[in-house]
C-alpha cells in the first residue's frame, strides 16, 4: 500500500484540471525553466509547429466546405432570374423557347427520369445477378478478375460509351425497335418509327453506366450479412437459392435499394453517352422510341450558344435542380447502405 | 408422398434455373465491355498513324491531320487538376483522420465531401464557368483543370482519410516516443507508410477524370490550334471525341475512335500504375 | 533550483515515510542519486483511474523491472514516464515526475523533449515499414527538431554505433538500405532498441520487449539490456518474472494500480515485505 493515502493532493477521483491534455499542442508557450540541467522548454515556441500543422490542414478541410456552399451560392444566384420570372411553373410548364423567352423543365424532367428509371429496370435484374455472383457463388479465385472487369465498365469514360452508342448500339436498337414494333407495336411505348437514336437507346446506354455501380456496392452489402444467417437457412433445409433469396435479400434489402438509388443518382447526372443517343429534342411522348432530350443534355448542348441571360440563368435552373435531386437521392442511399453494414459492425464505406 | 416429390423437384429447378440467369447476368454485363474495348482496339488502331500525335486537326479529308493539341492539352489538364485536387484532398484527409473525429465540423466536411463527389459532372462545369470563365469573360485551360481538379477533391479526400486510419496506432507511438513531433510524425511516418495507397488513390482519381467530357464543355472549351497558354481554350482528347463523333464526316468519325483509343490507353496506364502502387508497398507493411 | 527543491521537499512529505511500517514495502528513499523520482504520480483512463499515488526514485545506470498481474498498472505507468500515456485518448496523469530534478509534468515543459530525454521500447516491435534499416535508426535524429542538422558522414556514424550498442550490426552491416520488414521479429525488436538509443536518451523505457519474441531472441534482448545498463538507466516491464531476477537491480510490484513493494530485486523476490508480494512471486496467484 503507498504511504498514507490521505490528503494527498489529486488523490481523488476527479482528475484535477490542467497538468493534462493531449499531446501538448494548445499549451501555452512559457519562458524557460531556470531549474535542470536538461532545458526542456529551451524552445519557447514548442507546439507552434503542431498547431500550424492543424490550422493549415483545418484551413484545407475547411475548403471542402467553403467549395460547397459557394457552389449552392452560384448555382442560386446564376438562376435567380429564372427563378423568379417563372418560380414553380418552371416544373410544370413544356414550353422551351430562347426566342420568346418562355422556358419549362418539364421535357427535361421527363427525359431524365424516363431514361433514368428505364435505366434501372434494366440495370437492376443484371446487377443484382452480378453481386450475387461476387458474394455467394463465384469461386475465390474468380471474384478478383470478374470484379476487375466489371470495375473497369466503370472506368471506361462516359464519351466513349456515347461514340460506341452512336456507332454500335443504335444500330442494334434500330433493329430491336423494328423488331417490337412489328410485334408489339400496338402498346404506345413500341410505337412510331425506329430511329434507333432515342430515349431507348438513352435508356439501354445508362443501364450499361450505372450497372457497375449498382453491383459493387450491393456485392459489399451481400458481403455484410452475416454467415450465421446463411448457416441457419441452409441448416433447415433450405436451397442456395432459397437461402440467398428468403434469407440474404431479405437481411441486406435496404442496402441494396441504397445500392439502386446510387445507380439512379448517377444515371440522372450523366451527360456525355446520353446526349449522344437521345436525339436531343424536348418532346413529351408515350412512345420510347422517339427522341427526348435530358436535363443534362440540354445544358451540354445550349449552354455555349444560349440566347441571353435569362436562357442562361434557365438553364443553371436546370443544373439546380439536378444538383438538388442527387443530393437528396444520394444522402438517403448512403443512409440505407451504411444501416447494413453498421448492423454487423460495419464494412467498407460506400 | 407424391406431391412431395413433385415439390421437390420444382425446388432443384428453381435453384438451377436462378444459377443459369446469375450466370446469364454476368455475362450480359461484360458483353457491352468487351464490345466496346474491341470496338475501339480495332477501329482505334486503324485510325491512328504518326501523323495523329504529332499533327494538328485539319479539315474534313486531310490525311495528315491529328490530334497533337488534344493529347498535350488533355495532360495540361490533368497537371493542373492534379496541382489543385491532391492538395487540397490531402491536407484536408489528413485534418479528418489526425484531428477530426466525430466533431460537427469534420462530420460537415465529410458529408460535403460526399455531396461533392455525387454532384454531376456537368454542374461541377457550370460552377467552374461561372468561377473562372465569366469573370474573365473568355474560356480557358485553366478553368477545364480546375474543374476537374474540384471532381478530384472528394475521392482523394476520402481516401487520404481511410488510408491514414488505416497506419497502426504503433508506428505512431513508436514516432512520438523517439521525440518526433506530432505533425512530423504524420507527414514524415504515418503518411510515407500510406505512401503507396495514397498513389494508388491519386492515381484512380486522376484516371477519372481523364475521361470527363461535360466538365470541360464550358470551360476549356476546345480548340482547334495549339494554345499559346492555359488561358485560352485548350483543346482535350475528350472534347475532340465529341466533337467529331456528333460530326456526319466519317473521316471525323474515324478520327474519334482513334482519340478514343489513346484515351483508353491512358485511363488504363494509370489504372494499373494505380494497381502497382498498392502491390509494391502497402500490402508488405509488417502484419 | 532552490524553488525547485523547495517543491520537492513539499511533496516528499506524502511520499514514502520510511518510518511507517506499510511505507516500508516501497521506500526506496535509500536510491541517493536517482535518474527520476516520482512523486504522488495518478493517472486516468476516462474516470477510471489506473495509477494511485505511485512514489518511486529510478537508480541510475541500473535496471528497474515492474512485474505485477496483467492490468495493474505497470504499462501504464511506464508511458507516465515519458508522457506518453496522455497521448490515448482520454487519458490524464497528474503529480510530479522528476528527471534529474526537473518536474516532466510542468506545464512549462514541452512533451516531446521529454520523450528525446526518455526512450521508450515496445512490446511488439514497430520499425517503420516504408524506411530503410539504416533509415530506421536515424529516424530520431532526421525527423526531430534537434536544433542541427546532421551529415551523412555523422549520421553513419550515430547508426553504426547504435546498431552495435544493439547487438544488430553484424547481422545488418551489408544491408542497411533494406526495408525493415525483411528483418526477423527478434531483429526487428533490436532494430527498434537501436532507434530509441540513437537520440541518446538518458533513460530507456521498455514495455515487455521480449513478449512477442521467441526464447533465443529474448535471451538476445536480457543480454543487450545488461550491456546496456553500464551507460543507461532502464526501466523495463516484465510478465516474465525469472526475467526480472535475471536482469534487474531493482523489482516493483505493483497491483491494481499502486506501488505494493519495492526494493532490491533479490530482497524482492527471496525476502518480499509484503504478504500480496510474496504471494504473487510465490505462484499464488496472478
Amino acid at each position: 500500500m503507498s504511504s498514507s493515502a490521505t490528503g494527498i493532493p489529486g488523490q481523488g477521483h476527479h482528475p484535477p484540471a490542467g497538468r493534462t491534455g493531449s499531446g501538448g499542442t494548445g499549451e501555452q508557450p512559457g519562458g524557460p525553466l531556470a531549474a535542470g540541467g536538461l532545458q526542456f522548454s529551451s524552445r519557447p515556441r514548442r507546439g507552434l509547429a503542431d498547431a500550424l500543422f492543424k490550422a493549415v490542414t483545418g484551413a484545407f478541410a475547411s475548403l471542402i466546405l467553403v467549395l460547397v456552399l459557394l457552389l449552392v451560392l452560384e448555382l442560386v444566384r446564376s438562376s435567380w432570374p429564372s427563378l423568379k420570372a417563372f418560380g414553380w411553373r418552371f416544373l410544370v410548364t413544356q414550353t422551351w423557347d430562347p426566342v420568346r423567352q418562355q422556358f419549362g423543365a418539364l421535357p427535361f424532367i421527363f427525359g431524365t427520369v424516363v431514361s433514368s428509371l428505364l435505366a434501372l429496370i434494366l440495370s437492376v435484374p443484371v446487377s443484382l445477378g452480378i453481386a450475387i455472383y461476387l458474394a455467394e457463388m463465384a469461386p475465390h479465385w474468380l471474384r478478383g478478375p470478374v470484379s476487375f472487369l466489371v470495375e473497369l465498365l466503370a472506368a471506361i469514360p462516359s464519351v466513349i460509351y456515347g461514340l460506341w452508342g452512336i456507332f454500335v448500339l443504335v444500330p442494334l436498337v434500330r433493329q430491336l425497335e423494328v423488331f417490337l414494333g412489328t410485334y408489339l407495336g400496338f402498346i404506345p411505348l413500341f410505337s412510331g418509327p425506329p430511329y434507333g437514336i432515342g430515349m431507348l437507346a438513352a435508356g439501354i446506354i445508362l443501364a450499361i453506366m450505372i450497372t457497375p455501380t449498382i453491383a459493387a456496392v450491393s456485392r459489399d452489402v451481400i458481403l455484410a450479412v452475416p454467415n450465421s444467417q446463411r448457416e441457419a437457412s441452409l441448416a433447415l433445409g433450405a436451397t442456395r437459392w432459397e437461402t440467398i433469396r428468403n434469407v440474404v435479400l431479405e437481411y441486406a434489402q435496404s442496402g441494396i435499394i441504397g445500392a439502386i438509388i446510387l445507380g439512379l443518382g448517377r444515371a440522372l447526372g450523366e451527360t456525355m453517352a446520353v446526349t449522344m443517343v437521345i436525339g436531343n429534342r424536348p418532346e413529351i411522348s408515350a412512345s420510347l422510341f422517339s427522341f427526348a432530350t435530358s436535363l443534362t443534355s440540354v445544358i451540354a448542348n445550349e449552354f455555349n450558344e444560349s440566347g441571353g441571360a435569362l436562357h442562361i440563368s434557365a438553364l443553371v435552373e436546370l443544373g439546380l435542380v439536378l444538383f438538388l435531386v442527387t443530393i437528396v437521392l444520394n444522402s438517403l442511399a448512403r443512409f440505407l447502405v451504411w444501416q447494413v453494414q453498421q448492423r454487423n459492425g460495419g464494412a467498407a464505406r460506400v | 408422398m407424391d406431391v412431395d416429390r413433385l415439390h421437390r423437384r420444382r425446388r432443384r429447378w428453381k435453384e438451377r434455373l436462378m444459377t443459369v440467369l446469375i450466370y446469364l447476368s454476368v455475362l450480359v454485363a461484360l458483353l457491352p465491355l468487351f464490345s466496346i474495348l474491341i470496338y475501339v482496339a480495332i477501329k482505334g488502331i486503324g485510325a491512328l498513324n504518326w501523323d495523329f500525335f504529332v499533327r494538328l486537326p485539319g479539315p474534313v479529308g486531310d490525311p495528315h491531320a491529328g490530334m497533337a493539341n488534344a493529347i498535350v492539352g488533355t495532360l495540361e489538364l490533368l497537371l493542373v487538376a492534379a496541382a489543385v485536387g491532391l492538395p487540397i484532398g490531402i491536407l484536408a484527409g489528413i485534418y479528418l483522420a489526425e484531428f477530426g473525429g466525430h466533431g460537427l465540423f469534420s462530420n460537415s466536411v465529410r458529408f460535403l465531401a460526399d455531396v461533392l463527389s455525387g454532384v454531376p459532372s456537368i454542374v461541377i462545369g457550370i460552377f467552374a464557368y461561372a468561377l473562372m470563365v465569366l469573370p474573365v469573360k473568355h474560356f480557358s485551360g485553366w478553368s477545364g483543370g480546375v474543374a476537374l481538379g474540384i471532381m478530384m477533391i472528394p475521392v482523394v479526400t476520402r481516401t487520404t482519410e481511410e488510408l491514414i486510419r488505416m497506419v497502426p496506432r504503433s508506428l505512431r507511438e513508436a514516432g512520438l516516443a523517439l521525440g518526433v513531433p506530432r505533425w512530423r510524425v504524420t507527414v514524415s511516418i504515418v503518411l510515407r507508410t500510406a505512401a503507396g495507397g495514397l498513389t494508388t488513390g491519386a492515381m484512380l482519381a486522376l484516371a477519372r477524370v481523364a475521361g470527363e467530357t461535360a466538365p470541360l464543355l464550358f470551360t476549356a472549351f476546345g480548340n482547334r490550334y495549339w494554345h499559346r497558354s492555359l488561358n485560352e481554350p485548350v483543346a482535350a482528347l475528350t472534347l475532340q471525341i465529341y466533337q467529331y463523333a456528333i460530326s456526319a464526316f466519317e473521316d471525323w468519325q474515324r478520327q474519334a475512335w482513334g482519340a478514343a483509343f489513346v484515351l483508353i490507353i491512358m485511363v488504363l496506364i494509370l489504372n494499373i500504375l494505380a494497381r502497382l502502387g498498392t502491390r509494391s508497398k502497402f500490402s508488405t507493411q509488417q502484419e | 533550483m532552490s524553488a525547485q527543491a523547495g517543491a520537492v521537499a513539499a511533496v516528499e512529505e506524502t511520499c514514502g515515510s520510511p518510518g511507517l511500517p506499510d511505507g516500508a514495502a516501497v521506500d526506496s528513499t535509500a536510491i541517493t542519486d536517482p535518474v527520476m523520482e516520482v512523486k504522488s504520480l495518478n493517472a486516468w483512463y476516462g474516470s477510471f483511474q489506473s495509477l494511485h499515488n505511485i512514489c518511486m526514485r529510478v537508480a541510475r545506470q541500473r535496471v528497474t523491472a515492474l512485474i505485477g498481474p496483467s492490468g495493474c498498472g505497470k504499462s501504464t505507468f511506464i508511458r507516465c514516464l515519458n508522457r506518453m500515456h496522455e497521448m490515448a485518448p482520454g487519458a490524464r496523469a497528474a503529480g510530479q515526475v522528476l528527471l534529474e530534478g526537473e518536474d516532466i509534468y510542468d506545464p512549462q515543459v514541452d512533451p516531446v523533449a521529454v520523450r528525446r530525454a526518455v526512450g521508450m521500447v515496445f512490446q511488439k516491435p514497430n520499425p517503420f515499414p516504408a524506411y530503410s534499416i539504416f533509415e530506421n535508426v536515424a529516424a530520431g535524429l532526421t525527423l526531430a527538431r534537434v536544433g542541427r542538422r546532421f551529415y551523412r558522414s555523422q549520421l553513419a556514424e550515430v547508426v553504426e554505433r547504435s546498431l552495435r550498442q544493439a547487438a544488430l550490426w553484424d547481422e545488418v552491416k551489408d544491408r542497411l538500405r533494406q526495408p525493415a520488414t525483411t528483418l526477423s521479429g527478434g531483429q526487428q525488436q533490436r532494430l527498434c532498441i537501436a532507434r530509441a538509443l540513437a537520440v541518446e536518451p538518458k533513460v530507456l523505457l521498455m514495455d515487455e520487449p521480449a513478449a512477442a519474441l521467441d526464447p533465443i531472441s529474448t535471451l538476445k534482448i536480457e543480454e543487450l539490456i545488461l550491456s546496456l545498463k553500464e551507460q543507461r538507466t532502464i526501466v523495463i516491464v516484465t510478465h516474465n518474472m525469472q526475467q526480472a531476477a535475471r536482469i534487474a537491480d531493482y523489482t516493483a510490484f505493483m497491483l491494481m494500480g499502486e506501488l505494493i513493494e519495492f526494493g532490491p530485486t533479490a530482497q524482492v523476490f527471496t525476502t518480499p515485505r509484503d504478504k500480496r508480494c510474496e504471494d504473487y512471486i510465490t505462484g499464488r496467484f496472478g
